[in-house]
């Protein structure tokens, strides 16, 4: 785990800008979001499927995981994004009526528009969560959508949750060689 | 001192309501006290903070430490009790993952003495004081804790071996911890002292519960008569029984109220909060945005409906800013 989440952490704006492998928008120096991508096994990855065979290009910085249903996607699954250190999170599923398994693709809409005012009411920006809908034939849409979504984040700037833990926690640390440093030395005359 | 098991009671961001817990226990408290010394308990006894820093670490054989972490004071007195004691148990909803204090952490700590100390209307502070950390009054230092920006729970400040669940722990799991404890039977560290399963297994309404609940709307208990034998999602009351652990026996579904949480979740889950809406969101009736949303409204403070007892283990923690 420790590996996943050294893997996970932002890099701080010291990052350097890389031309793009992909072709896709070259990104700006510094700052690289970072997006996790949940796409569902029927269609929105089937797009993604078709935007690669297509080759189309599109920005590098989402992290695809497969699902068997967008309502897989748990909302723990979307906060644990962020908490280990993705700028925004993607979640693709098959439209409305479309669904492999009938209602899977509802579920998802009614518990992420939910998810949606929690993340508000925590002070998360809007644009670093995203639902939408992708059929196997809309690879141009997966195209952009990431381009779109990209553009955004990185309009947003890092969220870094992982670095805001560590700045959040440094208030508890000072005090605690205070304590035991001073512990020591009256230990020591207890008989 | 007699050579009994020595016991240590401590509060920290409380209400006090655990420590009625532990006098709870009746008669079965005089139990207690005959098993064990108790070397500190601040609410009914007299020991000072030297006392314990004069015993030799591990000596104590646990420690039940209720409340949330806020202040620096709290943060040294769990660590001085961490040194000296063999077992901490983290006891209730604030100390297991900060309770109705950390419903704070909606704020920033500025946000907070601002309004404590000037803006809420029945203060009259024209020179703004707020309290300092350190003061001299004619020659003698005073200090005060310093008042941190997140409210914690006990285990991110401290290692912790138990935990007890409740807002308070009932006297039945206070009771079975205790007995662990003295008769030297003690599961894995990091368990939770309670059954590890949903509120609904153990709930008398259980069987009233459809398996798709088609909610068309969410009501609160003041807007109802509530049905005594229905299933309290049913009747379309938010009751966090399906993402909240068992062990209380369902006391406020026996009381005709829905439960709001405060056993916390059980073991396979991280996130109590987006467990639930994960479980019960899922299972509301419209299929267009606009008609989801409109049932979505009956629920106007989902932060603290959903984390009533447990904002400080949201996997975000806190509110950003």
């Amino acid at each position: 785990m420790s590996k996943h989440q050294e893997h996970t952490v932002v890099p701080s704006g010291k990052g350097e800008s890389q031309p793009s492998r992909h072709g896709g928008p070259l990104p700006a120096a510094g700052f690289e979001p970072k997006i996790v991508a949940f796409f569902c096994n029927w269609c929105t990855y089937t797009a993604a499927d078709l935007a690669g065979v297509s080759r189309l290009k599109y920005a590098p910085n989402v992290r695809v995981i497969r699902v068997m249903c967008s309502g897989r996607v748990d909302p723990q699954f979307v906060l644990d994004a962020f908490a280990r250190g993705a700028d925004g999170v993607l979640l693709g599923g098959c439209h409305p009526g479309d669904c492999h398994y009938a209602e899977g693709n509802y579920k998802t809409l009614r518990r992420m528009r939910m998810l949606m005012r929690m993340l508000k009411a925590m002070g998360i920006e809007d644009g670093r969560f995203r639902l939408e809908w992708i059929s196997g034939a809309e690879g141009e849409k997966v195209k952009t959508t990431v381009n779109d979504m990209v553009a955004k984040v990185r309009a947003l700037g890092a969220l870094d949750l992982p670095g805001k833990f560590r700045e959040w926690d440094k208030e508890i640390e000072e005090l605690e060689a205070h304590v035991n440093g001073v512990q020591k030395g009256e230990v020591a005359h207890v008989g | 001192m007699s050579d009994k098991p020595k016991v240590a009671f401590y509060w920290c961001a409380s209400c006090g309501g655990c420590e009625e817990a532990v006098v709870d226990l009746a008669e079965d408290v005089l139990k207690v006290v005959e098993a064990v010394d108790i070397v500190m308990w601040p609410v009914a006894m007299d020991f000072k903070k030297s006392d314990i820093e004069a015993r030799p670490d591990k000596s104590i054989v646990a420690a039940f430490i209720n409340g949330a972490i806020r202040t620096s004071e709290q943060e040294e007195m769990v660590r001085l009790l961490r040194r000296k004691s063999q077992v901490v148990v983290s006891f209730g909803a604030c100390a297991n993952s900060g309770g109705i204090p950390a419903l704070a952490n909606q704020f920033q700590r500025e946000q907070i003495l601002k309004y404590v100390y000037e803006d809420c209307p029945s203060v009259s502070n024209d020179g703004k004081t707020r309290p300092q950390t350190q003061h001299t009054e004619a020659g003698h230092a005073l200090s005060l804790p310093e008042f941190r920006n997140v409210v914690r729970s006990l285990d991110q400040v401290i290692d912790v071996e138990y935990y007890l669940p409740g807002c308070p722990p009932t006297p039945k799991i206070i009771m079975a911890a205790v007995q662990a404890l003295l008769s030297g039977k003690l599961p894995p560290k990091g368990t939770v002292l309670s059954p590890d399963i949903a509120l609904c297994e153990e709930c008398a309404r259980k069987d009233s519960k459809p398996a798709d609940l088609a909610l068309k709307e969410f009501k609160r208990p003041h807007q109802v008569l509530i049905d005594p034998e229905k299933c309290l999602l049913a009747q379309g009351l938010v009751c966090m029984g399906p993402a909240t652990r068992s062990g209380c026996e369902a006391l406020c579904p026996q009381g005709n109220m829905p439960c709001t949480g405060c056993f916390g979740p059980s073991s396979r889950v991280k996130d109590q909060g987006a467990k639930f809406v994960s479980s019960v969101f899922s299972n509301i009736e419209p299929k267009e945005e606009k008609d989801i949303d409109a049932v979505l409204d009956g629920i106007p403070d989902p932060i603290g409906t959903f984390y009533r007892y447990g904002l400080s283990k949201c996997l975000l923690r806190r509110k950003l800013n």
